[in-house]
């Protein structure tokens, strides 16, 4: 009988999992294979099979020591604070493969040796670094948001139904609306935000660069998103909430329990699951980050906004090396699907 | 009781019933299909006797959604087009403009273009290049291409595969009352400012009103507006893009002097705030925000309206050849798939005639590309308020590279600039810029310029 019916439920899930690979798992199968050739967009030269070249193109990394600069007789020369002078490192460097020159990416020193690191495609590294900071940022700023929020309207409260409508609706807003409306307020001159910190600051001007200031941009955008999507957790860390049982609520005010330690005690242990799988979901959906990008900064100022999925966009459409921004959506994959393993690891063994 | 229900009508009976309806069962009485049979005899006889436009042919036209003016007057063309002949029938489609060229090219790729579309100037070559559109020196006459401007025709490699209807200028918006104000000089054709002049007339303004960005320039806007706003800097400069002999090279151009002359001046505006690092919106002149806005001719009608008398069109800062203005709008091509290029031809030459190159300038302050079209409209003729605008364009329009590599050159000087906007060396900014093309051009075999491919 067991056997039948799991029969019958795989059966069942074939129409889903026929979409599933016809949609998504055929199309990236096909792309993952056309990484391996030299396509463009619109081009009449057949297309040639080029092997791994755009991974060569795309992660090529080297650490290159530098050499302190040294004058006729063989000693290092200092220079008026009495650091070590460097030779300097030319800032492009041209390969014999017919693959891009290697640029500076930074640099760095141990002890009295100095090193610089040397990569084909700075941009896709600076684009792993900030998409790496920004599910930092964006996850615990919209899953504190979600779990406060979720609090305020747990109770029936007077307009309970009304807030949660407030708080759901920027879910629902297009993002792109939403892009344009925060770059609107982040404005350095003319911006709400700026007027409104103008008003605390005793009536000054306040002209926080917020989109073009390389260290601000980031959590910048980090904030909007979570304003944006907190919201939907909040929908679901309410009902984690309200699956907790009252009696242990009640068993710990007999106790003596204050609201934070009932907090603390009945409310975070009882939200565990619910957490873990906003985290996983927050995380995966935080590594595509791709419209508030294109919409507000273009990736800049400086490369501190651009994503993985911009620069495959980037590469793809703008430039038409569309084999370059496949190269780029499965290295964005498998970095993905290794996140996501790794938190289901750590969710599975905290729950031993 | 389901015995009592009646039971559905049958088509087939009630027909018999009605000899006046012809249903299916009218057919099978054989004086019908006489009759029916003699008709279509006749009707295959008038065809193939009667003169072969009975039907007009229908073709197919894609353009993009221009604002609402602008589509206006060109849906109206091809209205006036339809109802002037009756061999050919247009049926347009329109889609929206910030992801057309997406849209086509997507199409392109999937064999599906219709016979006529309009394209962005700068992308013809891309097309050409892969076979999706017709040369157009054999399909339209040669006096026709002989009155374009070259800004309205767009060529690959000496064929011309795409011709426009108008043209854009860049320039210097301003008002008089404000020129006046901080004293400043009204430049003209005859004695343009020049880089170094203007430079100091923002200064001094900043010194002035530091609340004030004197100059906008559509800071807000990225993608091609960069290359297309900023390269004609560096053709005024003296220098290029790249080497538009053989399009294969692009170092000790998109890097060299004139460009890194043009990218510091650049780089200045927004260090010492003459210009804002990301305008808001694009009211600051009318607002009083801005003293000068850079920006294309597609203002001049707004302007016009809102400051009338007040308003002064100047040319673009002198880098030292002369004010550059750019070129190339949208243009009208012809797919290889079109079945009746020989339509597609007479529809085009239609669209290139004086009264409809007038016509569609109304729309939106658009430069006309004929020297008779500009006389027949209304705001580009002689003594008329914008012939000014003509007459840039006769006088400093450069199209921008017309080579298939294009879309990465744009990408790269935007690339290059945006980061000098916020700072980067000028210099490393734009040597990778140039390594970033060269090895593009590489990697597509010399985009077919060169001989061997």
């Amino acid at each position: 009988m067991g056997a039948r019916n799991d029969k019958k439920g795989i059966a069942f899930t074939f129409p889903a999992l026929f979409l599933l690979g016809f949609s998504i798992i055929l199309p990236f199968l096909a792309a993952a294979v056309m990484t391996l050739t030299d396509q463009r967009m619109l081009s009449p030269n057949p297309t040639e099979f080029v092997g791994l070249d755009n991974y060569k193109r795309l992660l090529s990394i080297r650490v290159q020591s530098v050499p302190p600069v040294l004058d006729d007789a063989g000693t290092i020369q200092r220079d008026a604070e009495g650091n070590i002078r460097y030779v300097r490192s030319a800032p492009i460097e041209r390969t014999s493969d017919g693959l891009p020159p290697y640029q500076e990416l930074g640099v760095f020193s141990i002890g009295n040796s100095r090193y610089v690191v040397q990569v084909r495609d700075p941009i896709f590294w600076k684009a792993l670094a900030n998409t790496f900071l920004f599910v930092l940022f964006v996850v615990p700023f919209q899953i504190g948001a979600a779990l406060g929020l979720a609090l305020l309207v747990k109770n029936p409260i007077l307009g309970r139904t009304a807030f949660r409508t407030f708080f759901f609706a920027p879910v629902v807003t297009s993002m792109v609306v939403v892009s344009i409306v925060w770059a609107f307020l982040y404005n350095e001159n003319s911006g709400l935000i700026n007027q409104i910190l103008g008003v605390f600051a005793g009536g000054g001007v306040v002209a926080i660069n917020w989109l073009g200031n390389e260290t601000l941009a980031l959590p910048a955008i980090a904030l909007m998103s979570a304003w944006q999507g907190a919201g939907f957790q909040m929908i679901i860390i309410l009902a984690g909430l309200q699956s907790i049982d009252e009696q242990l609520y009640e068993a710990a005010r007999l106790d003596g329990a204050s609201e934070w330690q009932q907090f603390r005690h009945v409310t975070l242990p009882g939200l565990k699951n619910t957490l873990t799988f906003v985290v996983v979901t927050t995380t995966i959906a935080a590594f595509s980050l791709f419209v508030q990008v294109d919409v507000m900064t273009q990736g800049g100022p400086n490369d501190a906004t651009t994503t993985l999925i911009y620069h495959a966009v980037q590469s793809g459409f703008r430039e038409q090396d569309v084999a370059y921004g496949a190269s780029v959506a499965v290295v964005y994959f498998l970095l993905v699907l290794g996140v996501a393993l790794i938190q289901r690891r750590i969710a599975g063994s905290a729950e031993r | 009781m389901r015995e009592n229900r009646m039971p559905a009508p049958d088509p087939e009976k009630q027909n018999m019933r009605n000899p006046a309806r012809q249903g299916r069962s009218g057919l099978c009485s054989f004086a019908v299909i006489r009759q029916y049979g003699v008709a279509t005899l006749a009707a295959l006889l008038a065809v193939a006797v009667a003169p072969a436009a009975a039907e007009p042919t229908e073709m197919s036209l894609w353009r993009h959604e221009a604002l609402t003016e602008e589509l206006e007057a060109g849906l109206a063309s091809i209205r006036r087009f339809n109802n002037s002949q009756s061999r050919w029938r247009i049926n347009v489609e329109t889609l929206p403009q910030r992801t057309y060229t997406s849209a086509i090219t997507a199409a392109a790729l999937a064999g599906q273009l219709p016979c006529v579309l309009d394209l962005d100037q700068p992308v013809v070559p891309n097309f050409a290049w892969s076979g999706h559109l017709r040369p157009l020196d054999d399909l339209l006459a040669e006096t026709t291409l002989g009155a374009l401007s070259d800004g309205a025709k767009g060529a690959y490699k000496d064929r011309i595969y795409s011709v426009g209807q108008f043209d854009v200028v860049l320039l210097l918006f301003s008002r008089r009352s404000e020129l006046q104000r901080y004293g400043v000089r009204t430049a003209t054709m005859n004695d343009p400012y020049t880089a170094d002049e203007f430079l100091q007339i923002l200064r001094a303004i900043k010194a002035e009103r530091p609340d004030l960005f004197p100059l906008d320039v559509n800071s807000k806007d990225g993608g091609e507006w960069i290359s297309y706003g900023f390269s004609p800097w560096i053709q005024s400069a003296g220098g290029d893009l790249i080497d538009r002999q053989t399009y294969n090279d692009a170092s000790s151009y998109i890097n060299g002097d004139a460009a890194v002359r043009v990218a510091n001046w650049y780089q200045t505006l927004f260090r010492e705030r003459l210009s804002e690092e990301k305008t808001v919106d694009n009211q600051a002149l009318v607002q009083g925000r801005s003293i000068f806005h850079y920006t294309g001719s597609w203002d001049a009608k707004r302007y016009l309206d809102r400051f009338g008398d007040d308003l002064v069109f100047m040319p673009p800062p002198d880098f030292g050849k002369g004010p550059k203005v750019g070129a190339g709008s949208w243009h009208w091509g012809v797919s290889t798939s079109c079945e009746h290029p020989e339509g597609a031809a007479e529809f085009i030459e239609f669209l290139l005639s004086p009264e409809e190159i007038a016509a569609m300038s109304e729309a939106r302050s658009l430069v006309p590309t004929t020297e008779a079209g500009a006389n027949a409209s209304r705001d580009f003729g002689v003594d008329d308020p914008l012939r000014r605008l003509y007459e840039y364009a006769q006088a400093y329009a450069v199209k921008r590279p017309e080579t298939p590599g294009y879309p990465k050159i744009s990408a790269a000087m935007e690339k290059a600039f945006q980061d000098i906007k916020y700072g980067k060396n000028v210099n490393q900014a734009l040597d990778i810029a140039a390594a970033s093309i060269n090895y593009d051009i590489r990697r597509n075999r010399g985009y077919g310029f060169k001989d061997e491919n």
